[in-house]
Order: C-alpha cells, then structure tokens, then sequence
C-alpha cells in the first residue's frame, strides 16, 4: 500500500517535472524542474529495487550533470533574464506532435502483454538477490538451522542489495547466473569489456571537452594589428 | 487501486521520453535542448530498470542503465563545451543563429 503511495506521488512529480521542462522558457527554471523531474525518477529506481543504480543517478545526475547545465547557463546568458522565446504556432505544433507521440506510445503499450514475452526468455533465477544473501548467512555469524527465519531473511533480503552483483557483473563475473543453476546455462558473460570500453570512453571524452571549451586567449601582435 | 505493474513504470518511461522529444524540437536555446536529451536518456532508463524488475531479464537491465548514465554525463560535458564554443563564436545561445556551418 505504501509502495503504491509512494509510486504515484514519485510517478506524478516526474511527469510533472518533465512537462513543466517544456512549458518553461526560463532556463534556470528548467534546470530546477529537470532537479525535481531526475530526483523523483531516481526514487523510482529505489522503489525498483535497484538502490545502486538510484543512488548513481542521484550522484551523477543530480549532482554532477544539472550542475554542469547550470555552469552553462551561466557561462552563456548575455542578460540577467534572457529568454529566448518560442512562436506560438511551434508551441502548438509541438503539443500537438507530442500527443500524438504519447498516443502511440500508450496504445501500443497497452496492447503487449508482457508476461507472455516474459515466459519466452530463456529461464532465469526468479530470485538471484537471494543467493548473496544465503551464502552470506551460510558463513557469516547467524549460526545455522531454522530454515524458516532464513527464508523469511532471504524474502526480506531481495529488496535491493545489488552493490556486489553490479561490481562482480562489471568485473566480468555474473554470481546471479552462475552460482545457481550450476552451469546449467554455461558460464554467463559478464561486462568487463563494455566496463573497459566505457572507461576510455569516458576518459577520451572528458579530455576532449577540456580541449574543445578552452579559453581561446585573441593573439595581439605588435606588428600586425589587422590580423589577430 | 491494484499492484504496481510494469505497464505503471513504462507509462512514466512514455511520458519522460516525450517531454524529452517535445523538449528537443520547440526550445531554441542550446542548453533547453541538452535538457530535452536528458529527459529521453532517463525515460529509457526507466524503461531498462523496470523490465529488470518485473521480467527474468535480472541484472542485466540495470547494467544497461549504468552504462547509460555514463553515457549521457558524457554527452553532456562534450556538448556543453560545444556550446561555450558557440557562445564564443555568435555572442547568443540561440541555436537558430547557427546556420553558416563554418568556425
């Protein structure tokens, strides 16, 4: 019941959010509302049960990102209130293609049914969060017997605990696939060459921003004052 | 009101996408649009992360979610700085006024 609370409080802030974006013409407006549009998503992710991956939105996105759109703001507004309006006419025109969009996308939503595609899938652990959670207790302090209360435990451990399962998976290891099936699938790649690749990738980027949005200092020479 | 069902969470993925699109195709200002991709990057994650939870797909969903934020931190330090560099060049921010296509 709370989870529904809190599902469609966080689920109306972030549509909210994102259409009060397009409705504003002051930039720094949408920045706040872009805050409250990512904040909200990012507690979407923590009602999912993916607590990693909402904690890194909220650090990456909402701390890192907006900040760096704000920076821009700044760095490009020629007045204290610029705005740079949009016609009308392309305000309803917009509108009108974006309905239409959102139809199509509901409507057809709407007609698949998820869980036959669901069944189609190769086979997985219905439950993988559980088997870090067992084998922690199997070595760990809680001395053994009373399968039920490890039951229950292992119930009350599949919300989120997804921090070693992400690192394992990025260094290429997969405990969710691996360990319960008993190879039954083979050994499932994990991801530590697209982890690589993206660490270039990122570094490669960030060297390439720091080239392209250097300051350009204007050569004034003594000799040639026409050129510069 | 019944459970939360994965058709819930890809609504908001719609709306979020969307906004996004809209957001991309009326703003004339440069940074309003790096909003607007902003906005489509996270309707997709939404999209991953429920599909995670609600289908046997398991981690991998949210792995592509990591990727994707990356991604688009990324995205936006390279077209900020394009942006300053438009700035430098035309004195606005408007992207209507760039339509020379040199320096």
């Amino acid at each position: 019941m709370i989870e529904q609370l809190l599902f469609w409080v966080f689920a109306v802030l972030a549509c909210g959010g994102a259409i009060a974006v397009v409705a504003t013409q002051n930039v720094v407006r949408m920045a706040f509302w872009l805050v409250v549009s990512l904040g909200s998503v990012a507690a979407l992710f923590f009602l999912l049960q993916a607590d990693f991956l909402g904690a890194a939105q909220l650090l990456i996105y909402v701390g890192g990102t907006v900040v760096l759109l704000v920076f821009g703001v700044m760095l490009t507004a020629s007045g204290p209130y610029t705005q740079i309006r949009t016609s009308p006419a392309e305000v309803i025109v917009g509108a009108a293609v974006g309905m239409l969009l959102l139809f199509v996308l509901v409507s057809s939503i709407g007609k698949v049914d998820w869980d036959e595609i669901a069944d189609r899938l190769p086979a997985t652990p219905a439950a993988p969060v559980n088997v870090d959670a067992a084998q922690w207790q199997k070595a760990g302090d809680q001395p053994a017997g009373s399968s039920a209360s490890q039951v229950a435990l292992g119930v009350q451990e599949q919300q989120g605990r997804t921090v070693r399962q992400l690192g394992l998976s990025f260094l290429g290891l997969r405990p969710d696939r691996n360990l319960v099936e008993g190879g039954a699938h083979g050994l499932a790649p994990g991801y530590l060459l697209p982890f690589e690749i993206i660490s270039i990738h990122l570094l490669v980027v960030l060297i390439g921003a720091a080239y392209l949005a250097r300051a350009k200092r204007r050569v004034v020479s003594e000799e040639s004052p026409e050129l510069s | 009101m019944g459970e939360v069902g994965l058709n819930a969470y890809l609504m908001v993925g719609a709306v979020l996408f969307v906004c996004g699109v809209v957001c991309m195709a009326t703003k004339r200002n440069g940074i309003g649009i790096l909003m607007g991709v902003e906005l489509v990057l996270n309707g997709a994650n939404v999209n991953f992360v429920a599909f995670s939870r609600y289908t046997p797909l398991g981690l991998d969903g949210q792995t592509t979610a990591l990727f994707v934020v990356v991604l688009a931190a990324a995205e936006a330090a390279v077209a900020l700085a394009i942006a300053l560099n438009f700035y430098n060049n035309h004195l606005t921010i408007d992207v209507d006024s760039g339509n020379e296509l040199h320096g």
